[in-house]
């Protein structure tokens, strides 16, 4: 019954805050709205069991991605009447994702009800592991019989993490930035001197 | 608790409904009013390392400041600035405070003492911190209002900084425990090193613990980090537009954070609700006990350096969580691994 209730709660919640993000006029709503999804998407992942696919869906994107997303929304200059005057050129696009999307979501319902997709081998390699947390039977999957398809992943991350450093990366001549190790190091002597000047001389640094 | 309502004669679900919603009202209570008393405590002791006296009028030594203050916000009036973005205004104060008592569900108080048990509890905390940031940043946009939008950038970056190497120091905490679960990790540390209970005594984690204590403070934007309610460059932040209640919620949700983290180093690093040593007659004195004493013992530490380190620079706080924190904490993930892996601790 409780299982039930918050099910349809964060169903719900999930499509009306889904639409939302759609339909939203401010794009700060718009992403607000999407980590509302999020959120709820990672409570439905609860409530299915996958507890650790939940609290990586809530760290990632809600705590990390939606974060950088909002930041840059935040920042932008929002022309309302430019928004809405490419409407028109790219309502056939839009059209054509929808049409596709739909026909998508039709032609999975369809198969869906042809018969389940039946996961795993008949050894039950690919079954979880019975009597195993959700975070076990995944790290016994991934560095076993996925170890060569996680590793690519994580090179392809990796390519991507430099790519990404290496495009928007200048080397700034005119900023002085702050030695900590030299000024630790820099001692009285170094930095002062004791002279006594003679009366209308003055001083040669 | 369910058992017991379930012996009253409820069915199972209805048992669990009422045990959950009593365990839930047993952490929050104790929580707000620990954070009126650490309000109180922290106002205390940086009044005395500045030799002041601090709050010291209403109620025996003051002690009832808190609640005077909380009673005199309460009394007055919210003020929305006419260009702010009314319902997100409201919201974000309200997801700040909620969000600071989310987290306290898998803190275990004693063995038995858990709301909820859950294998993967410390991400759910991850999950949880990582979520503070949005009533600050959305606190910041709202406003329609310089300071607290500049206030909101900063601590959307400063937040994800250091919440990076906190993920990898969590992790060295979790190769050693073998698992997520925060009670088991707790039990973990059961006579670490010889007879210290706790992943401190061990050199090899005990870095990890100074990193984390200061990511901590970084995270919570507790002094010497608070870049983003600095008020000699942005008023007060985020919260300059707010007043009354609102305002308040921002108090208490910060201290409740400050206090969250002070709960975490004791369990990851100092044993938790486990004596400090593993020794039979320190068992007869309650687990809660334990921990309260650790908290307060790290609430100590945190307005320690409150009241005596100067404020960071913006980029001095980048350099350290970017350049200094995290090729350490990434070092140590290796290190501490293959330490392990040779001793062979995972067989």
């Amino acid at each position: 019954m409780i299982q039930l209730i918050a099910f349809y709660l964060f169903a719900t919640v999930v499509i009306a805050s889904g639409t939302l993000t759609i339909m939203a006029r401010n794009p700060v709503h718009s992403v607000l709205w999407l980590i509302l999804a999020f959120f709820n998407g990672a409570g439905l992942m609860v409530l299915a069991g996958a507890e650790f696919i939940a609290m990586l869906l809530v760290i990632v994107y809600v705590g990390a991605v939606a974060v950088l997303f909002l930041f840059v929304v935040m920042m932008l200059d929002i022309d309302f009447s430019e928004l809405r005057a490419g409407f028109i050129k790219n309502f056939p696009l839009g059209m054509l994702l929808a049409i596709v999307l739909f026909v998508e979501l039709f032609v999975g319902l369809v198969a869906r009800s042809a018969g389940h997709l039946v996961l795993g081998k008949a050894d039950g390699s690919g079954a979880p592991l019975a009597g195993k947390s959700n975070i076990e039977a995944i790290g016994a999957l991934l560095y076993s019989r996925y170890l060569f398809l996680f590793e690519a992943a994580g090179i392809v991350l990796l390519v991507a993490m430099i790519g990404a450093i290496v495009l928007t990366h200048r080397q700034r001549s005119d900023t002085r930035g702050q030695n900590v190790g030299r000024q630790i190091a820099r001692r009285p002597d170094e930095a002062t001197v004791n002279v006594k000047p003679e009366v209308g001389k003055g001083v040669t640094l | 608790m369910t058992a017991l309502f379930q012996s009253m004669g409820l069915p199972f679900e209805a048992a669990w409904l009422v045990a959950t919603v009593i365990g839930i009202l047993l952490i929050a209570f104790p929580v707000m009013l620990g954070v009126a008393l650490v309000i109180y405590a922290d106002r205390k002791i940086w009044a005395s390392m500045a030799l002041r006296k601090g709050p010291n009028v209403v109620g025996p030594f003051g002690i009832l400041q808190s609640f005077a203050d909380g009673i005199k916000v309460f009394l007055q009036e919210t003020i929305i600035p006419s260009a702010a973005n009314k319902g997100l205004f409201l919201i974000a104060p309200i997801l700040t405070f909620t969000v600071a008592l989310l987290a306290w569900a898998v803190i275990p108080f004693d063995s038995w003492m858990i709301l909820a048990n859950i294998n993967v509890g410390l991400l759910y905390v991850l999950a949880i911190s990582s979520l503070g940031v949005y009533g600050t940043v959305i606190a910041g946009w709202s406003s329609n209002s310089k300071y607290p939008f500049f206030s909101a950038m900063r601590a959307s970056a400063q937040m994800i900084s250091y919440e990076v190497s906190i993920g990898f120091i969590l992790i060295c905490v979790v190769l050693w425990a073998g698992t997520f679960n925060l009670n088991d990790i707790v039990q973990a540390q059961k006579s670490h090193v010889w007879l210290i209970n706790g992943y401190v005594a061990n050199p090899l984690l005990f870095p990890m613990w100074v990193m984390f204590l200061i990511s901590g403070m970084a995270e919570t934007g507790r002094a010497p980090f608070d870049l983003t309610e600095a008020e000699s460059e942005l008023v007060a932040g985020y919260q300059t537009e707010y007043s009354s209640m609102a305002f308040a919620l921002y108090w208490l949700g910060e201290y409740a954070n400050v206090l969250l983290m002070c709960a975490l180093n004791a369990t990851l690093f100092f044993g938790g609700y486990l004596p400090p040593l593993d020794w039979a007659p320190l068992y007869y004195v309650p687990g809660l006990i334990w921990l309260l004493l650790k908290i307060c013992f790290f609430f100590f530490i945190f307005s320690w350096v409150k009241a005596t380190v100067p404020r960071y620079r913006y980029d001095q706080l980048m350099r350290l969580g970017w350049k200094v924190f995290l090729p350490v904490s990434l070092l140590w993930v290796v290190i501490i691994s293959g330490y392990l892996m040779l001793t062979g601790h995972f067989a």
